[in-house]
């Protein structure tokens, strides 16, 4: 915004304008506050305080009452500000830093007791998984075990009935055979009976038959 | 009178005072000396008042005034000059609330005088001396000579180290004084102007007039810039003197 370099130019030109004026110099724009300043001069000096001309910085007169107050102000300004003011922002400070850290101790605290207990859910979860687990699998096995038993005993009913039925056709079939010789050998001494009019013998019909029989077979 | 830079610098009796011979009235020095003490306990009480956990306005100004000159002591005059904490705050405090003062138009700035100064720069040299005395007896005086310079420089090197010490006020001093009264002058001087201007020209100075006090706008933001800043300085500059006190070096 403002050069620096300008500004320490600009307070050359002051200091050189105070000089004049200090040194009893008026410089035009003074000119026109001259004689209202002789005037409240005059009326200083009649109170009989500060009849300075120049630079009022330099009028001794003043020294004694600035140094005074300095003293009376800054004496009770320090004893104020080190008993009183710096104390109570120091105690803020201090309560607000306490309260901080008491909350982040807190804060670590209830993580910690959250993770023990976000572990100890995860334990139990894992074991209950695993029994589930465990359990599943006993129960399937003895499923496993009771259907085997099951098709097993299914299986060997059905042979033993398989095994029933075919002795049953193999009776039936002989029985069959055996009737089926019975009514060729009546049969072929029927024939004969009838074709030669003479009653074979049983033997011999027997005998024909079952080389018939076996010649088909 | 309303045009005489240096008006503004006069000391104006308020209530008469003697005491055991010498003039000590109550001026407007006085007066804004006892108002920058006021705001400063004010600031810090007022603020203080609620003890908020969250900070609101005026306590944040007073935190952090706090802690400006709280880590300023730290930084630069140590952790051992935390003893002198309040008066270096106190020093800050007043010389920032007399030149902050100073830029409200219409008060007086009782920083703009050598004598108030010269003072409290006196206060500070005095103080950091007797630092020194106490904690480093007369160890003290090894420091205006420094260790490993050759014994054969100690003509030279002591007056001058000597001489360095001793010139500590008077820089100090001279630097707030000469910067306050330097830029106080200034603004008037251009304002001076600006009068001058209306009443030698009439219409054209008005609008002439306008020149001065458009510098005199930037200026003022720069005053408020050095009052600050020269408050600073001050006070860095007696951290500094501490911890020379407190280190020797």
């Amino acid at each position: 915004m403002v050069n620096p370099r300008l500004m320490v130019w600009l307070k050359g030109l002051a200091a050189a304008a105070v000089l004049t004026v200090a040194l009893g110099g008026t410089p035009s724009f003074a000119q026109t506050g001259e004689e209202a300043v002789h005037a409240s001069d005059s009326v200083e000096q009649e109170a009989g305080v500060h009849d300075e001309k120049g630079l009022p910085q330099l009028n001794t007169k003043t020294f004694a009452s600035q140094i005074f107050w300095l003293a009376v102000t800054f004496g009770t300004l320090y004893v104020l500000v080190a008993k009183v003011g710096l104390p109570r922002v120091g105690a803020v400070l201090e309560a607000r830093e306490a309260k901080i850290s008491g909350d982040l101790d807190k804060a670590t605290a209830l993580k910690a007791e959250t993770d023990a207990i976000v572990a100890a859910y995860e334990k139990a979860v894992a074991e209950a998984r695993a029994s589930a687990h465990k359990l599943l699998n006993e129960t399937a096995t003895a499923a496993d075990a009771a259907a085997a038993q099951r098709t097993a005993d299914v299986v060997a009913g059905l042979v033993a009935k398989q095994k029933e039925a075919e002795a049953r056709i193999e009776g039936q079939k002989q029985t069959a055979l055996a009737n089926v010789r019975t009514v060729a050998a009546e049969a072929a001494g029927a024939a004969v009976a009838k074709l030669a009019g003479v009653t074979p013998d049983q033997a011999g019909v027997d005998g024909a038959v079952d080389a018939a029989l076996k010649e088909r077979a | 009178m309303a045009t005489d830079p240096l008006h503004q610098f006069r000391i104006e009796q308020i209530v008469p005072l003697h005491l055991a011979g010498h003039d000590v009235s109550f001026t407007n020095s006085s007066f804004y000396m006892v108002v920058a003490a006021v705001l400063i306990t004010g600031l810090l009480v007022a603020g203080t008042a609620s003890r908020a956990l969250v900070p609101g306005r005026l306590q944040s100004v007073a935190e952090l005034l706090y802690e400006f000159v709280s880590g300023m002591v730290r930084d630069n005059a140590g952790a051992e000059a935390r003893p002198y904490f309040p008066l270096v705050f106190a020093i800050f405090a007043f010389v920032l609330f007399g030149n902050m003062i100073g830029m409200v138009p219409g008060t007086f700035t009782f920083t703009s005088h050598i004598v108030v100064t010269f003072t409290l720069a006196a206060l500070v040299f005095v103080f950091v001396t007797l630092v020194a005395l106490i904690r480093h007896g007369f160890h003290f005086f090894s420091f205006f000579f420094p260790s490993g310079a050759p014994i054969a420089l100690a003509p030279i090197l002591i007056p001058i180290e000597v001489i360095s010490y001793l010139m500590r006020p008077v820089s100090l001093s001279i630097r707030l004084f000469a910067n306050m009264m330097a830029g106080h002058t200034m603004l008037k001087v251009f304002a001076g102007f600006t009068i001058t201007m209306i009443g030698a020209l009439g219409a054209v100075g008005w609008l002439a007039g306008a020149v001065p006090v458009a510098i005199n706008v930037a200026l003022i933001g720069f005053e408020i810039m050095v009052a600050f800043l020269q408050a600073y300085v001050f006070t860095i500059l007696t951290c500094l003197y501490i911890r020379d006190a407190i280190e020797l070096h």
